[in-house]
């Protein structure tokens, strides 16, 4: 009744107003009848009753009071009761706090990933310029699409005509020097269009503009804010300086703190120097991104750019200096290039969306085996004060009333347990932002913000709702029947026991599903450990990058004789075994290289375009450093390279592909296209798995690391920018890693040495999304056993406690103590086991939402699905087995004396 | 006047039938020859008092000048209240009595 009145507050006081109303009537007709003026006869009757709207105020003061009052007594009450039950209550606040702050921390995750909008302005309308080439070969594997050309971006910027802004880019390397020490930076060329686009301002200076970019433009870079921080000490008159690059460049402007391009960080950003007379077909290796004009969909500007599509085919060369080429064209259709546009944001998060779902659903599931264990926990609590409950109906108070306090109880352990929970998740939330994978996208910006706090007070909400819910509603419509049912003595009826079983049914069944969700990923993860990815024990290859800058070698013959000096400092170090480089390691994010090839004995039809293949520059003793094996012929040496002798290497499926065994691949020439030089394949090695441990390895073609040029005779290749491979049982010490420094300043004191990490930590960052899904399901398979648990111990060891009498009844009428706890034990196992089979059922049915993160594991496999449920039966029985056998110690006198 | 005896005044005068607010106050003023003065204005808070414990409740009707006003008549609650308290009265009375005439008192 309290409820009703704080409520209809609002009314009551309309009413009030017109009840106050027709008392002033009265008394002003009550005074004219005595005589008085109608004047002076309403004021007196005004004065009679003194001030109206305080009249009102007090009686809308009153309801509130009284309301509040009620609240906090409850809360007084249910306080106390809980303070008295200190086990139950901390016991209950614990799981509540464990449960929601986990549901927190993901919800936050979630909601800074994928849900946050990126930080741009508007950033819905900037999109990624995504396109794929389904008939180009070879590409495809590769799940990235086609990337733009630089004829392309000038085709689509001059006619397009759903784009505001638009522009492409590319992450690269460079060598600052004349500031300090020469330092290795990270630079994104960009476009003009590409700033205009995120429509970011410069926090100092301005932006690159088309002029910047024309063939011929001064030379000009701006910062970013950190490489301003910490090369320049924040120094506000950096504009106008100029830094060293190879050629000395104008800054122009620092970027605002935190800015990135699709969440790709650098130090630096550079104009691409872009000759729009002087562009050719291809070359495609650069990202796109646009923001759309207002009210354009992304259907259209697709179909926008699909029309261009042929356009550019026909505008521009197939190299420099020619006219339009039909071969090309032809190629080029047969690729059928389909633009497929899709918002930065999709593109940033990627893959990273199932995953986070996934983590998100457990964690709900967890939610729910928490609540209903507490649940449980407040259904044995009602049931032990249902005669109190009882004797205070009784004696009059409402079952409303009944239920309000229950209510405010089960709020009160919600409201204490997301207290403590969002602690947890603060806590738990700043251990990932400082220690977690590099490669969740967007991990700077995760933090507990609101909208986060709010999903937490709802869970709570809920919860409370659904823990008052139950003893409530269980409770305040039997209570009639339990005073008559007499003294606390008196068996339990089955009836009372039917939702706790339900609830303990429900828990295993959800139990089971978490735990074999776990047990997919662990094995996922096995599966994924015990690839052969190639290469030998990479915790003990050491791997650097160097740049060797035209500064440092002008000439490329130079470059690898700096190289090859540097090879042989390196292997003279004690502990070494073997030392080689190549342009890229395997599963490093360097950008790989693709094209195609020809075999010599074929004849081609014109306009053939073959598959494409992984090109690799490595050095001799390469695959010998990261320990791939040679299946057949031999691996280079350096007279091979400075005599510059035509010869590869190839990978084993590429041999077994186009000549069927390794070794006839020996001694066949290939080339990549007509006027192209061909090489002699002297060796084959093992299969390397490049991009990620997933994909199988890709046919492979290894170049000498100097040497003539794969697409011409005439021009000499060198590596500028090589990755070293050292194989020594002290990879990874600090030691080591001097040691190698020395050694390459030894030959070049001016080199920059960057990214000194092991094999092993590029292999583990690659495997890094995996790993962290798997340790959340654990982390969630494993809470729900804790939880499951306790949840099935809790139940048997209160039906022991409730049945004391009638056991002890039994035992003394000659019941033998095993077959008491083999009773126990009967029903622990029955409702365990109904748990269990509809957690398989379950689990089969929702396992299929992990297939997308399996690996070498089938959704329904068949081991997992038997020897989990083997597994959460034990734990069972084990949880059931100790209240089993303090039931069969009950001495059957003691019981029956006490009643 | 103590809060608790307005409200016995309050549910005695309706005792006798159902009033509206003027009524009750001018009832109460009159049946005390004037000597009880109520400020008509803590009245309505005493009424929303009682009529939220029960004791009252509460209709429209139409007055004595055919005015609609709201009338409120005592409960069975109400009666039992309404007993409980005189009784109470009326002890209070006889001991405070006791004291301050005690031989008057003393030969009742």
């Amino acid at each position: 009744m309290n409820w009703r009145r704080l409520f209809h507050r609002d009314q009551t006081s309309a009413e009030l107003k017109r009840e106050l109303d027709a008392y002033l009537e009265i008394a002003t007709e009550e005074n004219i009848a005595r005589g008085m003026d109608p004047q002076s006869a309403r004021q007196a009757a005004h004065r009679k009753l003194g001030n109206a709207t305080q009249i009102r105020e007090e009686v809308h003061y009153m309801d509130t009071l009284t309301a509040l009052d009620t609240i906090l007594r409850h809360a007084r009450v249910a306080s106390r009761a809980l303070r008295q039950n200190p086990t139950f209550t901390i016991a209950a606040i614990l799981t509540l706090a464990v449960a929601i702050g986990a549901n927190t921390a993901v919800f936050s995750v979630v909601n800074s990933v994928l849900l946050r909008p990126l930080p741009y302005p508007q950033s819905d309308r900037v999109v990624e310029l995504h396109q794929d080439a389904p008939g180009a070969a070879g590409l495809n594997s590769l799940g990235i699409g086609l990337p733009l050309s630089a004829s392309m971006y000038v085709t689509f910027t001059e006619k397009n005509q759903t784009f505001d802004s638009m522009g492409v880019w590319w992450l690269g390397t460079a060598v600052v020097t004349g500031v300090g020490e020469p330092d290795q930076v990270r630079v994104i060329h960009l476009s003009d269009g590409v700033l205009q686009a995120l429509h970011v301002p410069p926090s100092a200076g301005r932006l690159l503009s088309a002029a910047d970019q024309a063939p011929g433009a001064p030379d000009t870079v701006i910062l970013s804010h950190g490489y301003w921080r910490s090369r320049f000490a924040a120094n506000p008159t950096v504009i106008g300086s100029k830094i060293m690059l190879d050629k000395p460049h104008e800054v122009i402007g620092v970027m605002p703190p935190g800015f990135r391009i699709a969440d790709t960080q650098a130090d630096l950003f550079l104009p691409m120097h872009l000759d729009p007379k002087r562009q050719i077909l291809a070359g495609f290796s650069l990202q796109g991104l646009g923001r759309l004009k207002p009210n354009i969909t992304i259907q259209q500007a697709n179909a926008d750019l699909a029309r261009l599509i042929p356009i550019w085919m026909h505008a521009w060369p197939s190299f420099d200096g020619g006219s339009s080429d039909p071969i090309a064209i032809k190629v080029y259709q047969e690729w059928r290039i389909t633009p497929a546009l899709r918002p930065l944001r999709d593109a940033v998060v990627g893959n990273i969306k199932s995953v986070l779902w996934v983590v998100m659903g457990t964690l709900s599931i967890v939610m729910l085996i928490a609540c209903s264990n507490v649940a449980n926990l407040l259904l044995v609590r009602a049931e032990a004060r249902q005669h109190e409950i009882g004797v205070r109906i009784a004696l009059g108070a409402g079952r409303l009333r009944i239920a309000a306090e229950l209510l405010v109880e089960g709020a009160l352990l919600a409201f204490c347990g997301a207290a403590l929970g969002t602690a947890l998740a603060y806590g738990g939330l700043r251990l990932l932002t400082t220690a977690g994978p590099d490669t969740l996208p967007r991990l700077q910006e995760i933090s507990l913000d609101a909208r986060a706090l709010a999903f937490t007070l709802a869970l709570a909400a809920l919860a409370g709702i659904f823990f008052a819910l139950i003893p409530a509603s269980k409770y305040a419509s039997r209570l009639s029947m339990t005073l008559r049912d007499g003294a606390r003595g008196a068996s339990a009826s089955r009836e009372r026991h039917r939702a706790r079983n339900l609830l303990l049914v429900t828990q295993v069944a959800l139990a089971l599903i978490l735990l074999i969700g776990s047990g997919l990923m662990i094995r996922t993860f096995v599966e994924l450990r015990n690839v052969d990815p190639g290469f030998a024990a990479p915790n003990q290859v050491q791997t650097m990058r160097l740049a060797i800058s035209p500064l440092a070698a002008q000439d490329k013959e130079r470059v690898a004789r700096i190289e090859n000096d540097i090879v042989d400092k390196l292997a003279a170090i004690p502990g070494v075994t073997s030392v080689g480089f190549a342009n890229t390691v395997p599963l490093d994010e360097a950008g790989p290289n693709w094209d195609g090839i020809l075999i010599e004995q074929q004849t081609y039809r014109g306009g053939y375009r073959p598959p494409m293949r992984l090109f690799v520059d490595v050095s001799p003793g390469f695959f010998r450093s990261i320990g791939t094996p040679l299946i057949a012929g031999r691996d280079f040496n350096w007279t091979d390279l400075f005599n510059r002798r035509p010869v590869v290497l190839i990978s084993e499926n590429l041999a077994r592909e186009l000549w069927g065994s390794p070794a006839s691949a020996l001694g066949q020439k290939i080339h990549t296209a007509d006027p192209a030089p061909w090489f002699e394949i002297v060796g084959v090695a093992k299969d390397i798995r490049s991009s990620s441990i997933h994909e199988p390895a890709p046919p492979t073609v290894y170049w000498p690391a100097f040497g003539i040029h794969a697409y011409s005779a005439s021009a000499i290749k060198a590596v500028r920018s090589p990755v070293f491979t050292i194989r020594t049982s002290r990879a990874g010490t600090q030691g080591l890693a001097d040691e190698l420094r020395r050694a390459v300043w030894s030959v070049n004191p001016s080199l920059p040495i960057a990214e000194v990490q092991t094999l092993q930590d590029i292999s583990d960052k690659s495997m890094a999304r995996t790993s962290f899904t798997l340790v959340m399901l654990a982390i969630a398979g494993a809470m729900a056993l804790v939880l499951g648990t306790i949840g099935i111990y809790g139940v048997i060891a209160y039906s022991v406690a409730q049945r004391r009498r009638e056991v002890g009844i039994r035992m003394a009428l000659g019941a033998r103590p095993e077959s008491v706890r083999r009773m126990f034990l009967q029903q622990g196992l029955l409702l365990s086991g109904a748990g269990i089979l509809f957690g398989l059922a379950g689990a089969a049915g929702l396992t299929g939402v992990l297939s997308s993160l399996l690996f070498g594991v089938q959704p329904l496999d068949p081991f997992t699905f038997a020897a989990t449920p083997l597994v959460l039966l034990i734990v069972a029985l084990t949880a059931c087995y100790i209240p089993a056998r303090r039931a069969a110690a009950i001495d059957p006198a003691q019981t029956l004396r006490s009643e | 006047m103590l809060q608790g005896t307005l409200d016995m005044l309050v549910l005695k005068t309706l005792a006798q039938g159902p009033a509206h607010g003027y009524t009750i106050a001018h009832s109460i003023e009159q049946g005390s020859d004037e000597f009880l003065q109520i400020e008509h204005g803590s009245l309505y808070p005493a009424l929303h008092r009682l009529h939220t414990r029960g004791w009252i409740a509460s209709f429209w009707g139409t007055s004595e000048s055919n005015r609609k006003a709201k009338y409120y008549r005592l409960t069975p609650a109400g009666r039992k209240q309404l007993a409980a308290q005189s009784s109470r009265w009326n002890d209070i009375v006889r001991a405070i009595g006791m004291i301050m005439n005690p031989a008057a008192e003393k030969s009742k």
